[in-house]
């Protein structure tokens, strides 16, 4: 029922004779520099044969999968927890990009803010009774008199909840239509988008944490529909599938960029030598290309250094966790969850703090994901792009283990993007000699973008049948 | 006082807006959680891709609906697919026992933990997503033909005198009749047969099935065979019912294991109750009641909002709920199943 | 003998459990293995019925050795195992629990079936209830039903009375007479040394995995010996 259950599985078919501890340490300690030399190693290929643009695009789309794929670690890996809601936090922290940077629409808020303000006392009111309810009842009593409070509450903020709603929302919605955000700078967002998430994580820990693995993943699966499914459709809060464009970045805007001397002068000397080969009429041209090229380059290298910057941080923290004695009593927890609790260990107590800080991990992610976007797109998050990829990436890089998930992260990312291509050229081959008129031709290139949906599922299905501890795989102190 | 044509134009309105959808649906729903729940009794784990079985078999049951249509073979009122069911089927079972044999039978042989064979199907959910795409794209597709009404509304109202009218669709009523036929089969052959009873057994305690002389291979191939019937024949009436969407049938997959869990696990009887209680309470917390209340209260106290409890995007919450509720309360389910 | 284990030595992987332990049953007799706890007592029935892998040693089933032998195959050769915990399927009636049993025989058995209603009254007025709502005694007489089922020529008990009353063991021991009587061979584990003594036509005492005193049961009842170590004087 935990992450390295997979391996007893070859373990039990290993001789008895062959000493497995040696056999890991030999291997681990080549392994890791290996595997992220040949995964640059492929980044670059993509720059030199596809596009630099592109090849960046990957590496910071490949940075925050890898700060998700730690979070998730964190969670299965150290702890063997299921969680099958990723989308949910990677969600609530692109919310608060948007809460965060946004400007307020000052407009809505005059107009609905008090409803609004009413409805927030009121829903504190709820939850305030029910707290002291449940602390001076019991049993049956305890039971109906919350649920009356629950439907007394319900009649008692319905109305004002959609005054303040139908207010909002009907401000400008062409281009507003909700409250806006604070306006602060988007980089604090990251720290909001992980506390959202940490705070909706313990809320669902404390529901759903007592529950067998399968059972959690099921119980994740359903509050990620329904965290998106409210994003979705609370216009005021986001403009749901309106969507929030826009958002300002922590990085410098490419057509400012392009004005800036100090960075034509940087181009003009980065370029030099091509510079010169060329006659002077062209130059001028030449340089001016350059500049709008260097430009988006430049803005994506920001970027992709800033996020370099939250996943080292978060790679110190969770390696020193990892190996701290709390680690530690997270792994006894989850190698025999009966025997650690016979220790006295308080196994809903840990798993909730993991689960929360996992899931703050995830929140951060979800926010930097937001801001490289520049908007915040509910109706694109769907489980299997945002929950079960994340899985494989932590599957296929090796559970347990930190380097492995930011190498799944990095792996499972350039393969997610690149299989597209990799389908339509698999596509052009087949069709190469087909009429472009008949309807199979046609068929045959819609194929290309469920491809790489294929190469994933044989992916995980392939690293967890021959090498079930994954790329790097957890190590296993014989102490 | 309400009078009598009042009231029954209220009980009207509810029967075709609340019960009739909610039959329907509830029976989809009760053969989808009867698969999940033999394969979670037999093989022991939640199948994360039992939803794109489903959808696969609905591909497969398309494609041969449409080569009987090309081939001039319709199926009178009723909708070719319901013919090409039967190939589909066998088609579709042959598909989960190649999946089996070269993905879950290791793990077993192997003896991992559940929740390996979970993350497993979780890989083979991608795949089957990918083939089902392969073959039929991501858009909308209807595949029904045939008489499309049962009863229609207007000719309801003629017959009837009343202002609400009713309408039944062919495909509801061909659900709920396909539903009962394949669920009382079921249930005859698990209680009936040997191999049925075997499964019973195997599902009931494991290693006493081995020592009885079960072939826990033929066991689950049986399992297969019948979980892939059964999700086929789900994810056709769905598809008959709404329309036929790739993704909508993962969506399906968390009212599937609530009903599955809410019955309690590995317990068929339980499966089919879930389906309904689940289906109805979607329906009902989903449905607005103002036109109903409209021809119950008199004129001056005709309420102002929708009267609708939640709007029918938050659906997947009452599920969820429902789930929530029955794993803090009762986790073997109503019908006493059994613990993940 | 009719079943013998012969020098059985092996483990579950670590060391080995069993050392040379030699353990056989006759036709028509009820053989029963003694020792404390730890003794591999349990281990070394499920060695004969072919759970644990022997690294030395044989097993024979009249004349014909099924060392290799799977348990299924034992089962299909004649041998049945009645485990200690677990040993019927609680959500199936009595009489399914019963067919279960005959699960790999064609032929008609409602023959069988009536021996053992016969055998256990009980179960025959139960025989609609599901097998998991009887009581502890009642469930023990299913399991001991259900194993009958297959017209074994060896019943395996393992600790068929841990957790039953005194007055349902007695009646357990006596219904198993009966079973022997039919010309079986009971090979038995159990926790009520005295009791089972008491019955057995051949006593084994296990000390460590090792045979440490064999005899009828009424000798090993009277060894000094082994009433100081295991039957309290």
């Amino acid at each position: 029922m935990s992450a390295p259950a997979i391996d007893e599985t070859a373990q039990a078919e290993r001789s008895p004779a062959a000493p497995p501890a040696i056999v890991q340490k030999k291997d681990s300690a080549w392994r890791a520099p290996l595997a992220f030399l040949a995964m640059g190693a492929a980044l670059a290929a993509v720059g030199m044969f596809q596009s630099w643009s592109v090849a960046l695009a990957i590496l910071n789309m490949s940075l925050i999968s890898a700060v998700m794929a730690m979070g998730l670690n964190l969670q299965w890996g150290y702890a063997g927890l299921f969680n099958a809601g990723v989308m949910a936090f990677t969600a609530l922290g692109g919310l608060a990009a948007v809460v965060v940077s946004h400007p307020p629409v000052m407009e809505a808020l005059t107009a609905g803010g008090r409803s609004l303000a009413l409805s927030a006392v009121i829903t504190i009111g709820i939850v305030a009774t029910i707290i002291f309810l449940t602390s001076i009842l019991k049993g049956r009593v305890r039971g109906f008199a919350i649920f009356v409070v629950v439907v007394a509450g319900y009649f008692l903020l319905r109305p004002v909840f959609s005054d303040a709603v139908t207010t909002i929302e009907s401000v400008n919605p062409a281009r507003t239509g909700f409250i806006g955000g604070l306006g602060l700078p988007i980089t604090l967002s990251w720290l909001v988008g992980g506390i959202f998430a940490a705070a909706v994580a313990w809320l669902i820990g404390k529901v759903a944490l007592g529950l067998r693995s399968d059972y959690l993943a099921i119980a994740t699966l359903g509050i990620s529909e329904i965290v998106i499914a409210i994003i979705k459709n609370e216009d005021w809060l986001a403009r749901g599938v309106k969507n929030v464009t826009g958002l300002p970045r922590p990085v410098p805007y490419e057509i400012n960029l392009q004005q800036e001397q100090w960075f034509v002068d940087l181009v003009s000397r980065f370029h030099a030598a091509q510079l010169e080969s060329v006659g002077e009429g062209t130059r001028e041209l030449l340089l001016r290309q350059l500049v709008i090229e260097g430009a988006s380059a430049f803005v994506k290298i920001a970027y992709a250094g800033l996020f370099t910057v939250v996943l080292l941080i978060i790679l110190a923290l969770c390696v020193r966790a990892l190996n701290s004695p709390w680690g530690r009593m997270m792994r006894a927890i989850r190698d025999n969850e009966e025997a650690a609790a016979a220790m006295g260990k308080n196994i809903t107590k840990r798993h909730l703090q993991v689960f929360v800080l996992g899931s703050a991990i995830i929140g951060i992610a979800g926010a930097m994901m937001t801001t490289l976007d520049g908007q915040f797109t509910p109706g694109t998050y769907n489980p299997l792009r945002f929950t079960f990829l994340i899985w494989v990436m932590v599957i296929v890089g090796g559970s347990g283990n930190n380097l492995g998930a930011v190498l799944g992260g990095f792996l499972i990312w350039f393969i997610w993007v690149e299989a597209e291509p990799a389908g339509q050229w698999i596509v052009a081959q087949i069709s190469a000699n087909m009429d472009p008129n008949t309807p199979l031709y046609r068929h045959l290139q819609d194929i290309a973008a469920p491809f790489r949906l294929f190469v994933m599922g044989l992916v995980l299905l392939i690293v967890m049948r021959f090498s079930p501890r994954g790329i790097l795989p957890e190590k296993v102190r014989h102490t | 006082m309400p009078e009598a044509t009042e009231i029954l134009n209220a009980l009207v309105l509810m029967t075709n807006f609340v019960f009739v959808p909610a039959l329907a649906y509830g029976s989809q729903l009760a053969l989808g959680a009867l698969g999940v729940t033999l394969v979670f009794g037999i093989l022991r784990f939640a199948n994360f891709a039992h939803g794109d079985l489903m959808a696969f078999g609905t591909t497969i049951t398309i494609l041969f609906t449409w080569l009987l249509q090309a081939s001039g073979i319709t199926f009178g009122p009723l909708p070719t697919a319901l013919l090409a069911l039967v190939p589909a089927i066998a088609a579709t079972a042959i598909i989960a026992i190649l999946i089996d044999k070269s993905v879950f039978a290791f793990y077993r042989k192997h003896r991992a933990a559940p929740v390996v064979l979970v993350i497993a199907s979780v890989g083979v959910m991608f795949m089957l997503s990918a083939i089902v795409r392969f073959i039929m794209g991501t858009d909308d597709r209807r595949f029904t033909d045939g008489e499309r009404f049962l009863v229609r509304a207007p000719e309801f109202k003629r017959w009837s005198g009343l202002d609400e009218g009713l309408a039944i669709q062919t495909t509801q009523a061909i659900t709920v009749i396909v539903a009962l036929v394949v669920v009382v089969a079921l249930f005859i052959f698990l209680n009936r047969t040997r191999t049925g009873k075997a499964m019973r057994a195997y599902s009931d305690n494991e290693d006493l099935a081995l020592l009885s002389g079960i072939n826990p291979d033929r066991v689950v191939m049986v399992t297969w065979i019948i979980a892939a019937a059964l999700a086929t024949i789900a994810g056709a009436l769905y598809g008959l019912d709404k329309s036929f969407k790739p993704f909508t049938y993962f969506q399906l997959l968390l009212p599937i294991f609530a009903a599955a869990i809410v019955g309690g696990i590995g317990q068929p009887v339980g499966a089919v109750v879930g389906g309904y209680i689940v289906a109805f309470s979607e329906v009902m917390l989903t449905y607005a009641y103002k036109k109903f209340a409209m021809y119950l209260m008199p004129d001056e106290l005709a309420p102002q909002g929708l009267l609708q409890f939640l709007s029918t995007d938050y659906k997947f919450a009452v599920s969820f709920i429902i789930l929530v509720v029955v794993l803090l309360i009762r986790p073997t389910g109503l019908f006493r199943g059994k613990v993940l | 003998m009719y079943l013998v284990g012969e020098g059985m030595t092996g483990g579950y992987g670590g060391g080995d459990i069993l050392r040379d332990c030699t353990i056989g049953v006759e036709k028509g007799e009820i053989a029963v293995i003694v020792g404390p706890n730890g003794a591999g007592k349990s281990t070394a029935m499920k060695a004969m019925l072919g759970m644990l892998r022997l690294r030395l040693g044989s097993v024979v089933l009249d004349g014909k050795n099924i060392t290799t032998l799977s348990p299924q195959a034992r089962v299909a050769e004649g041998i049945a195992f009645v485990p200690q915990t677990n040993n019927v399927f609680t959500g199936m009636s009595v009489e399914e629990n019963l067919e279960m049993g005959a699960y790999l025989r064609r032929d008609d058995i409602s023959g069988t079936m009536e021996q053992v209603f016969a055998l256990f009254p009980i179960l025959k007025e139960k025989r609609r209830q599901a097998a998991g709502e009887l009581s502890g005694g009642q469930r023990q007489q299913v399991a001991v039903g259900r194993a009958l089922m297959t017209r074994p020529t060896v019943l395996m008990l393992d600790e068929p009375t841990a957790g039953v009353s005194p007055i349902v063991m007695d009646e357990l021991f006596d219904r198993i007479l009966e079973v022997r009587d039919t010309g079986l061979a009971i090979l038995m584990v159990e926790q009520n040394a005295r009791q089972a003594l008491n019955i057995a036509d051949r006593g084994y005492v296990l000390v460590g995995g090792e045979n440490w005193r064999t005899g009828t049961g009424h000798e090993l009842l009277a060894n000094p010996e082994v009433r100081k170590s295991f039957l309290g004087g």
